[in-house]
């Protein structure tokens, strides 16, 4: 399949690396992806067949479940993933300031008591905003070691003129942004002009500088799984530090199917490259169940390691409410309700 | 600080804990019983309090969980006795209602699924997960599929019958599954039933029974009886069962086989395999990795289709070794009822051992052992790790022998051609997975496979629509869909075909030795073998004298001995070419050797008439039937097409119909040139190369039919004919490794048993007329459906789409 670049360093597989312990969403202990150049016999050799994808997914919801204490632990790290988002026209300061408030805090303190979780200083992975809400996120999370993202370059649509969407990152970083959540042209995909898509995300990258930059394929606009898998990699190639999925505007949200094709192109790039590229699926995941059916994925294809913040991430909005209900059903034994649990 | 709490820890593992799927309601069902079990007959429970039982063992736990009575002589007949009873009123029930006992027991296994689903597990020691997400399912839609069949058998399979009672043996790797497998397709088509499970897993038959008592399925119509195989061997040779259907290890087939040949009974066998999972260089590699853990790690691989052989391209074989050596590491291996597990327990010791055996042989003879290492499996119990052998040559032990557990073995091809040569290279030929991202490139693998089954991008996949059976050693007959229906039917007329006489005396042919012909016309015209296009003199030098109605010598043929045997299957080998022509061209052969037939036939009329006692009128009816019988397959031999199905999945299931290959054909001494041409002409439609046995009494309507063939385009080997001493000639032929099946016609009582008993060698198909003799003459008898349904293999091609 994929041709060797001499200068990559091959790494064996990931399978078997060492359980790491959790680390605050902001720090990396892996080299972050440079990129490498753009690859056309790597992308031109990709394969991906979507009804064996399919039948992956479907079983792999049957092979593995947890319950119980790891139910509960299981939960607590998606909660440590979660980009706790807020995407609306009509965001407010204080809307942004509740979110921040609950990120800092994300679960009832006599549950993190019950749980017996406190040295964990849980906190969401990060607070995820639109360009004009950072500042009041930052401000809002001093001192509390979660990262705000921006999302950036036109999104949802990524067609601004592509001047504009540099300035925008730039504007976002040097507001404070750590993460910058991009979305791609998803007309280059769709034509197959691999190299304008290279082109394009490379220079989204140099504009975030020392942020950390999440591309944003829209899956569900990319007509198929070879399409999501070549844009995948091409986006890693151009030094993503994640690939996530959704905008969450689009008809068709992150699913595990999607999820199960890109985390195979973050395997293929580490095996390749030696660079680990994290992995957020974001829209629609608003379950405690759903989200960890990602987690499984993730922990069967990529290994423990892509369970950790620094390497997935969940964007959501809602999941957060539904982890906290089972969590209360975990320790008292009862079905828990929204209104136990403070918003965000 | 504190201890960190168990939250906490698994906060920083995260791993994955027990799941563990309750036994309690099962453990209660058991205990209802007390723990014991005997048989179900005539719907009453026998449990007597004197007998020999046997323990049926959780083989993860090691535990017993129910004691077993072990069926007797005596219990097989009562049996067999109350199966006999019910069966006239069972099939004489008008399809609606047998579909509605179907419907109702389908409706029972859903309702009752969980408790189906824990105690197959605990039984059988395969995980939950595959009991419960597959087994109890599929098991569920083959009853609802055949309570459809039973509704529309009338219109859908007219002129065709129940056998009676059928006798049904079955396997301890799918218990519930291979049950429903034989139960509803038998009770569909009016049979009823004597069913013995596996003695390692008797427990769900058990379950069931009590699901046709809540159904109120009639008293008899399903009889189960608990043993191991020597209760098995009571029913195979039990005298008044019609039909034994078997699924199980291809040596004990070869012994059925053997135990009903020329016992009339009808005989399936779903046998063993070592089928390939082909991975192309253009395969989606990591979905190709979830291939092979679905067809060598389902089930432990105690699989009948296990993927057991892994051929990889070359190309990628080094990264697609990589890619599973990595996925095997992820598999987990532990307590069945754990619902995040991937593989259960062996299902006894002795497999386990058999299993060890073979890979360590294998290990010897050259292969490198690819395992996850020690901590993959818990310590007790009877649970073997995921295992790959790289390295492995085809003359290996492990790429040949069935191991009938979790182990692959990895072999490499260069071409897809040689891929084929590799597929191909068993004695089996049950199921194949393909691998390739270039439809092009799998759709013209797939016809090229000896298999069943033949999965493109996917593998063990089943639907009671699609059948699925074998091909070579395998077995034969399909489960499922149209086709399984088939294999318990027959067709209505046989009951009410006269027998043949038993004649001590032979019936012709002493060597020739000089004597004077009369009405010799001037130039001497001796026939022949016909192999390869050409006549062939006999190996032996030999000839027949031929004598006409009044005992004079009308003729000679030669005589044919094994050789001549021998070397028309060679020459038939040859003209394979003929089973991928075109079906157009088969028919405009067919039509031109109708159209030379009829140029002579004053020639053929005559032949008869001198040669057997018919009437002027007779022989002229004869050959123009025979004509008639050559348009009607050049007709079919482009309109018996295969079926598309849709399974409940998106994909399609292609059921082509395939030649058999090389077809033995012993042709009736009565009718010599309209019988002789009733077996040639399906055989050539649907692209079969024959080796004919004509009658050995008037064989010269056959010899005359070489100038036909020689001016009719008739590629050479695809019709070839050995004239001589039918018995010897056929016992030769039905030992033939390399011919696919056998007809038999013949007009020897003891034919049959002949060739099904000389069969076994390669377990060809036999089709054979138990002493029965046919009316050629009548065409709802002699012509059409059925003869192309046994000149034909279904091949069903699994295609699943999407971009």
């Amino acid at each position: 399949m994929a041709k060797n670049n001499p200068q990559m360093t091959i790494t064996p597989s990931v399978s078997n690396l060492p359980v790491k312990l959790p680390v605050a969403a902001n720090k990396h202990d892996h080299a972050r992806n440079p990129g490498t150049e753009l690859n056309l016999d790597w992308i031109d050799n990709l394969q991906v067949n979507l009804s064996a994808v399919e039948r992956r997914t479907s079983s792999l919801l049957g092979r593995r479940t947890v319950k119980k204490d790891w139910q509960a632990a299981w939960l607590l790290k998606a909660l440590s993933c979660i980009d706790l988002t807020t995407l609306s026209g009509d965001d407010t300061p204080g809307r942004v300031k509740r979110l921040c408030a609950k990120a800092r805090s994300p679960l009832r303190h006599d549950l993190v008591e019950a749980l017996g979780i406190e040295s964990l200083n849980l906190t969401t992975g990060a607070v995820c905003v639109y360009h004009e809400m950072v500042p009041t996120a930052v401000k809002a999370l001093e001192g509390a070691n979660i990262p705000v993202a921006a999302v950036a370059a036109g999104f949802p649509h990524g067609l601004s003129p592509m001047k504009q969407r540099l300035a925008e990152i730039r504007a976002s970083v040097s507001e404070g942004a750590k993460e910058i959540d991009i979305v791609i042209t998803r007309g280059h995909v769709l034509t197959g002009n691999w190299k304008a898509l290279y082109e394009e995300v490379k220079a989204f990258r140099e504009a975030c500088g020392d942020a950390h930059l999440k591309s944003i394929l829209a899956t569900g606009e990319l007509a198929t799984m070879r399409n999501v898998a070549k844009a995948s990699m091409v986006a890693m190639m151009a030094g993503s530090d994640f690939i996530k999925t959704s905008t969450g505007k689009e008809s068709v949200n992150a699913n595990l199917d999607v999820s199960m094709v890109m985390a195979r192109m973050i395997r293929e790039y580490l095996d390749q490259t030696g660079f680990k590229v994290g992995y957020k699926p974001a829209g629609g995941i608003s379950t405690a169940k759903s989200v960890m059916g990602f987690q499984f994925l993730m922990k069967e294809e990529l290994g423990a390691e892509w369970l950790q913040p620094d390497l997935f991430r969940v964007g959501a909005s809602s999941l957060l409410a539904d982890i906290e209900r089972q969590l209360e059903h975990f320790v008292t034994g009862r079905y828990s309700a929204n209104n136990r649990h403070p918003v965000g | 600080m504190t201890a960190k709490t168990k939250v906490a820890e698994i906060f920083e593992t995260m791993e994955y804990g027990p799941a563990p799927e309750s036994d309690a309601t099962a453990k209660d069902w058991l205990a209802q019983h007390h723990n014991k079990f005997g048989h179900f007959i005539n719907g009453k429970w026998v449990v007597p309090a004197k007998g020999k039982w046997f323990a049926t063992k959780n083989p993860a736990t090691g535990e017993t969980l129910a004691k077993i009575l072990t069926g007797t002589k005596a219990d097989v007949n009562a049996a067999v006795k109350a199966a006999r009873a019910a069966q006239k009123k069972w099939q004489a029930l008008e399809g609606f209602e047998r579909a509605k006992y179907l419907y109702a027991l389908a409706r029972l296994i859903q309702k009752n699924s969980r408790l189906l689903a824990v105690v197959e597990s605990m039984d059988n020691g395969k995980p939950i997960r595959e009991t419960r997400d597959l087994d109890v399912n599929l098991a569920a839609r083959h009853f609802y599929h055949h309570a459809g069949w039973a509704q529309l058998l009338d219109k859908e399979f007219q002129g065709y019958e129940a056998h009676g009672v059928v006798g049904q043996v079955i396997p301890w790797n799918f218990p519930f599954l291979m049950m429903a497998w034989k139960i509803a397709p038998a009770l569909a088509a009016g049979n009823t039933v004597v069913l013995k499970p596996a003695e390692f897993t008797p427990l769900s038959a058990i379950l069931f029974a009590e699901l046709c008592e809540e159904a109120g399925l009639p008293h008899g119509v399903v009889n189960i009886v608990q043993g191991d195989g020597s209760t098995g061997a009571e029913i195979v040779k039990h005298p008044d069962i019609e039909k034994i259907a078997f699924t199980g290890s291809t040596e004990v087939g070869r012994i059925i086989r053997t135990a009903t040949a020329g016992s009339g009974k009808a005989l399936t066998l779903e046998l063993g395999g070592k089928s390939p999972t082909i991975v192309f260089e253009n395969a989606d590699l990591d979905s190709a990795v979830e291939g092979v853990v679905d067809g060598i790690w389902l089930n432990q691989g105690e699989v009948c289709c296990a993927g057991s052989r892994l051929l990889l391209q070359e190309g990628i074989a080094e990264k697609m070794i990589a890619k599973l050596k990595a996925r095997m590491k992820n598999m987990r291996v532990g307590q069945p009822l754990d619902k995040a597990i991937d593989m259960g327990a062996i299902v006894s010791e002795e497999q386990w051992s058999k299993i060890d055996g073979l890979v360590k042989r294998g290990v010897k003879e050259g292969a490198t052992l690819v395992q996850p290492g020690k901590d993959s499996c818990p310590k007790d119990g009877c649970f073997y790790p995921p295992t790959m052998l790289t390295d492995v040559q085809p003359a290996a032990t492990v790429a040949q022998e069935e191991i009938f557990g979790p182990v692959v073995s990895v072999l490499t091809f260069r071409t897809p051609e040689e891929a084929v040569l590799l597929a191909n290279n068993t004695r089996y030929g049950l199921a194949a997975s393909i691998w390739s991202e270039n439809v092009n490139l799998a759709l013209d693998i797939a016809p090229k496979l000896k298999a069943g089954v033949v999965w493109i991008n996917s593998t063990n996949m089943f639907d009671a629509a699609c059948g699925f059976g074998g091909y070579r050693e395998s077995g034969f007959g399909r489960e499922g869909g149209r086709e399984g229906m088939y294999a318990y039917l027959k067709p209505k007329f046989i009951k009410s075909l006269p027998a043949y006489k038993e004649s001590k005396t032979k019936q012709s042919a002493a060597k020739h030795v000089p004597a004077a012909i009369e009405n010799l016309a001037n130039i001497d015209r001796t026939a022949k073998l016909y192999i390869g296009g050409k006549q062939a003199r006999p190996d032996g030098n030999y000839s027949l004298s031929v004598t006409g109605k009044n005992g004079k010598l009308i003729g000679q043929v030669g005589e044919g001995n094994r050789k001549d045997i021998r070397n028309a299957v060679e020459a038939a080998k040859k003209a394979e070419g003929w089973s991928k022509s075109a079906h157009h061209l088969r028919a405009q052969i067919l039509y031109y050797i109708a159209e030379n037939l009829s140029a002579r036939k004053d020639e053929f009329r005559k032949r008869l008439i001198e040669m057997t006692d018919a009437t002027p009128a007779a022989a002229a009816k004869e050959v123009d039937e025979s004509i008639r019988r050559l348009f009607t397959y050049a007709a079919w031999a482009d309109k018996y097409d295969g079926d598309v199905h849709t399974p409940p999945a998106r994909l399609v299931a292609v059921a082509m119909k395939e030649s058999v290959g090389i077809l033995g054909l012993v042709c009736p001494d009565e009718a010599p040139l309209l019988g002789f041409v009733s077996l040639f002409a399906p055989a050539m439609a649907m692209g079969n190369r024959a080796v004919i046995i004509p009658s050995e009494k008037y064989p010269l309507s056959a010899t005359d039919f070489y100038q036909v063939f020689d001016t009719s385009d008739v590629p050479a080997g695809v019709v070839n004919i050995v004239t001589g001493d039918r018995a010897a000639l056929t016992k030769t032929l039905a030992e033939h490794d390399e011919v696919d099946g056998i007809w038999y016609f013949g007009s020897d009582t003891s034919g049959s048993k002949l060739v099904e008993a000389s069969s076994v060698g390669n377990l060809k198909r036999t089709w054979v007329n138990n002493g029965k003799q046919r009316d050629w003459l009548d065409r709802d008898q002699s012509e059409g459906e059925e003869f192309l349904r046994h000149a034909t293999e279904i091949k069903n091609i699994w295609v699943p789409y999407g971009e």
